[in-house]
């Protein structure tokens, strides 16, 4: 069905419009909520409005108009609304890990100004990679180096000096005076890798299989690459105590090759490996079964359920419509600035504010996969989903821990959490989709011109394709 | 690729709908049972910075949150601590709540719904939430002549009071001794408040336990009132029936006489059951029980209450109990309220409330009116039968003569009021030889028209052996509480 649908926007009779003006309204709105959010925090925590506001307010406007700029010019097609969306939820962030400083949750550091300088940070690493990366497919030709620099990053922390472990786990590494979670990079990494490989495999893995119960199973040869990703999950799980990233891994493996070959069994076969894959390390590794403990008895006094109580204490008492910036308890809510920032915006802001941060980064993903969908070439369409599907299994399992949906591992809420290499990852992520969507929104190439590049022909083909 | 895509977009719609129906149900649904679980820091500390609700008395504030300028903005404050300890309870960050403190804590605290029109308000007028106020049904008067009685007695003495409405229901005294200061425990010095419970827990005589519904003590001849409605109420006795009387009775399968206090003979071999009643005849009796049976007598004190809970308004009351499962001996002690007899005071004032009502047991209650903060009742306790019929209207005139007559001549003679026909019984009832017994008086005035029944234990008074009977530490007592009602 979709191909015949699909034919007259790929096929050039509907031209995208730019909406640039669109998109600097949003960041407007944006900014209204990320200042507004930092002055609420002064009203409630001193009673004023912070003295600072303006020279605050100018700096966050100066790097939103520098993005849009940018954008404007270097992306102009790109979609409108996913830079608003992340300008706004940065700007909140900003916002509570200020107001988290201010209660000391912290410590004595002042979180606030860091997440700041760490946000200029993404913000040039965002503009560089519009400016410098002008056709996502030249990342195509990055596929292996990609692979083995993502396995360099995973591996890093469990090197002796610059690995170190921090709350239990081994997801870290110290260069002088700065830590870095090497994960959040090598995330971004993999998608690329995945993308570029299964571009290149999918018609092996789809078209070799066999059929039992309804279902089309791969080959056993295929099986190869899922097995062995499986394995590296299992040993960041096993080496590095890092739960949530070896579910972010796996799953996001899994989907793309769903995704890559169109076959419904690489599903049942992930499912399948991962109910084993938990199951096995229930058994097996202690700090497993003590998540799952707490998630299931977290009020009982012999397990260490303090975190998540107070968090969930946080947001009923945060109720629908929340204390007020300032004016709630979530620092009683250990790392409540970063993995359980949510259970802060649930308590200050209060169930609107979660729903309103739970349908930001929906949008995100619905316009990470909408890209997926117009984009002509089939390396964009795995790197746009790739990057959605992780954002969504990323925000579904911290958000989904932080309110005791399922039991709680630790990853970072994207844009929200403090943490620089989180922040300046996801605006590198950010980056990529717009040049994914700017290059699929455009007017495609004029064939019979000279204009086209050696790449038009590709896009020909993948009409047909479709 | 685009169908898997679509699928994906399916599949990540459903973990955000996860999410967002998860987040509503922790935030909204479950939000109240997770506010009110004890060890929640965020509510404790809001509902200690907020004004809460006063507790009165006669219009007057026995409890109430003062400003205060430190981290709580208000103090919780007993103006009148020792007297009123076992009503207010006390209100404690450390330790939390205790008796109307915690029954009524949604209202004082403001969180009842039935006050969400005023939450509204507040909200709206951004103003601090307040609490509501909780109106008692206690007469300031009767309570202050109970807890000064018990407190004239000296500082080691045990003791309880209640009195009771009993045409309403009504709790208008309930005291305990020893008690204990309640601002010592709501104090913001946690290590003094610390340091106060510590004292007060490891107290032997236990200040904090209130003695006129938390403790039960063999009833002794105040039982003898039950005893006396079964047999009037099975027909066979009147209060002119002559019963077995003399100085002592053989109880069979022992080899022990059941005697008299004082070894008396009551006044021969064989008496009237009024003039068994008058003098307390330990041997009438006991054979008066073993001639019902225990069923009877089980079964005509659970009609008075025995073996149930029906206060409203206080927290932790304690059933009152009749053995289940009597041999001949041990039905004939229990018919004297001895053996495995216990009662509350609470129980042995309703026991007289009963008879001073016809034969009606209504229901006793301590929260007269609840008020908003703007004062607007928001609720008024109305009063409703316990239990009616608990004796014939004939049976229940019949015990309030035979009661009148244990004031007028008898063992209560230290009741009477001037003026005033009191209907009265004591008791003194034996536990264990290494203890003191147990001093019982157990009435209610005017006998004709009943405003008051009150039931008043001294439990170790730290006087002389010999010196403790119904009729010369509970009784004067029970006068003053009864006249402080009546208004003489």
């Amino acid at each position: 069905m979709s191909a015949a649908q699909l034919l007259p926007s790929v096929g050039g009779s509907f031209a995208h419009r730019r909406r640039r003006g669109a998109e600097l309204f949003l960041l407007v709105l944006s900014l209204v909520v990320g200042i507004g959010a930092y002055a609420a925090v002064g009203i409630g925590v001193h009673g004023k409005v912070p003295p600072d506001i303006v020279g605050y307010g100018g700096g966050l406007a100066a790097l939103v108009l520098v993005c849009h700029l940018v954008v404007r010019f270097f992306a102009p097609y790109a979609d409108p609304v996913l830079l608003p969306i992340v300008s706004g939820l940065n700007g909140l962030g900003l916002a509570m890990i200020r107001r988290l400083d201010e209660s000391g949750a912290a410590g004595t550091g002042n979180l606030a100004g860091k997440q700041l300088i760490w946000t200029t940070v993404g913000v040039i690493l965002f503009v560089l990679v519009l400016i410098v990366l002008r056709d996502h497919r030249r990342l195509q030709s990055l596929t292996y180096t990609s692979g083995f620099a993502a396995i360099v990053l995973l591996v890093l922390p469990m090197l002796p000096l610059i690995g170190t472990q921090i709350n239990g786990a081994r997801i870290w590494i110290r260069l002088g005076p700065l830590s870095f979670q090497p994960g959040e990079v090598a995330k971004l990494l993999l998608v690329i890798f995945f993308a570029g490989y299964l571009v290149l495999h999918r018609d092996a893995l789809a078209l070799a299989g066999r059929r039992f119960a309804g279902i089309d199973f791969p080959r056993g040869r295929d099986l190869g690459p899922v097995v062995v990703m499986w394995l590296v999950s299992l040993g960041i799980l096993v080496f590095q105590r890092d739960l949530g990233s070896s579910l972010l891994f796996f799953g996001l493996f899994v989907v793309m090759l769903y995704v890559a070959t169109e076959r419904p069994g690489w599903l049942v076969v992930g499912l399948g490996l991962f109910v084993i894959g938990s199951y096995a390390s229930y058994l097996l590794f202690s700090h497993v079964q003590e998540r799952v403990n707490v998630w299931l008895h977290p009020f009982a006094p012999d397990t260490n359920g303090y975190q998540i109580v107070q968090a969930m204490y946080g947001m009923a008492w945060g109720g629908l419509v929340g204390r007020g910036l300032g004016q709630g308890d979530p620092s009683l809510v250990p790392f409540s600035y970063s993995d359980f920032i949510m259970s802060s915006i649930g308590e200050e802001l209060g169930l609107t504010g979660m729903i309103a941060v739970l349908v930001l980064y929906g949008i995100i993903v619905e316009r990470c996969l909408r890209t997926a969908l117009v984009c002509r070439d089939s390396f964009g369409k795995l790197l746009a989903s790739g990057l959605g599907v992780v954002f969504a299994l990323q925000v579904f399992v911290v958000v989904g821990g932080v309110t005791k949906l399922i039991p709680l591992t630790g990853l970072t809420t994207p844009f929200l959490s403090y943490g620089g290499s989180s922040l300046v990852a996801n605006w590198a992520i950010i980056a990529l989709l717009l040049r994914i969507s700017d290059q699929a929104r455009r007017p495609p190439p004029d064939l019979t011109g000279g204009a086209g590049r050696a790449t038009g022909e590709d896009d020909a083909t993948q009409v047909v394709k479709l | 690729m685009n169908k898997p895509i679509r699928m994906m977009s399916i599949l990540c719609m459903l973990l955000f709908a996860a999410l967002l129906v998860n987040a509503t149900y922790l935030q909204y649904f479950r939000a109240s049972s997770l506010d009110s679980r004890n060890d929640n820091k965020r509510v404790r500390d809001a509902e200690y910075s907020r004004h809460r609700g006063a507790i009165v008395v006669a219009g007057k504030q026995i409890a109430k949150s003062v400003p205060v300028h430190d981290h709580y903005k208000y103090l919780r404050t007993y103006p009148q601590p020792r007297r009123y300890a076992q009503v207010t309870g006390y209100y404690s960050y450390v330790y939390g709540r205790n008796a109307i403190e915690l029954t009524q804590n949604d209202i004082l605290s403001g969180s009842d719904p039935r006050l969400f029109v005023n939450r509204i308000q507040d909200l709206l007028g951004n103003a601090a939430p307040e609490g509501g106020s909780v109106s008692l049904t206690i007469d300031p008067k009767a309570q202050a002549a109970a807890a000064n009685g018990l407190a004239a007695l000296g500082a080691h003495t045990e003791g309880a009071v209640a009195a009771i409405d009993p045409t309403t229901g009504k709790i208008l005294a309930l005291a305990s001794a020893p008690t204990y200061d309640p601002n010592r425990l709501s104090s913001h010095h946690f290590d003094k408040v610390q340091k106060a419970w510590d004292q007060l827990t490891h107290n032997p005589k236990s200040p904090l336990v209130d003695r006129a519904i938390q403790r039960t003590y063999p009833p002794g001849s105040t039982f003898k009132l039950v005893t006396a409605a079964a047999a009037l109420s099975s027909g066979q006795y009147t209060p002119n029936s002559i019963v077995k009387a003399g100085p002592s009775l053989d109880l069979p399968l022992t080899t022990t006489d059941l005697v008299n206090e004082n070894g008396t003979d009551c006044g021969g071999p064989r008496i009237t059951l009024t003039q068994a009643l008058v003098v307390s005849c330990n041997v009438s009796f006991g054979s008066l029980g073993m001639h019902l049976g225990g069923d009877v007598l089980r079964q005509q004190a659970q009609k008075f209450g025995f073996g149930q809970t029906y206060l409203q308004g206080l927290n932790g009351q304690v059933p009152s109990r009749f053995p289940k499962h009597l041999n001949a001996p041990q039905t004939a002690l229990s018919a004297i309220g001895q053996y495995d007899v216990a009662a509350t005071p609470l129980q042995m004032a309703m026991v007289a409330a009963g008879i001073a009502d016809g034969g009606t047991v209504m229901r006793p209650y301590l929260v007269d009116e609840v008020r908003a903060p703007d004062l607007s009742v928001l609720d008024k306790t109305e009063p409703e039968p316990f239990r009616s019929n608990v004796v014939s209207s004939t049976v229940a005139h019949e015990l309030t003569q035979m009661m009148i007559a244990v004031v007028d001549h008898g063992t209560g003679t230290t009741a009477q009021i001037p003026g005033m026909k009191v209907a009265g019984k004591t008791g003194t009832a034996q536990s264990e030889p290494s203890r003191p017994p147990y001093a019982w008086f157990v009435s209610f005035a005017p006998a004709d028209d009943p405003k008051v029944a009150v039931a008043v234990l001294v439990e170790d008074a730290g006087v002389d052996r010999n010196a403790i009977s119904g009729s010369g530490l509970a009784a004067p007592i029970a006068k003053k509480v009864m006249e402080a009602v009546i208004g003489k």
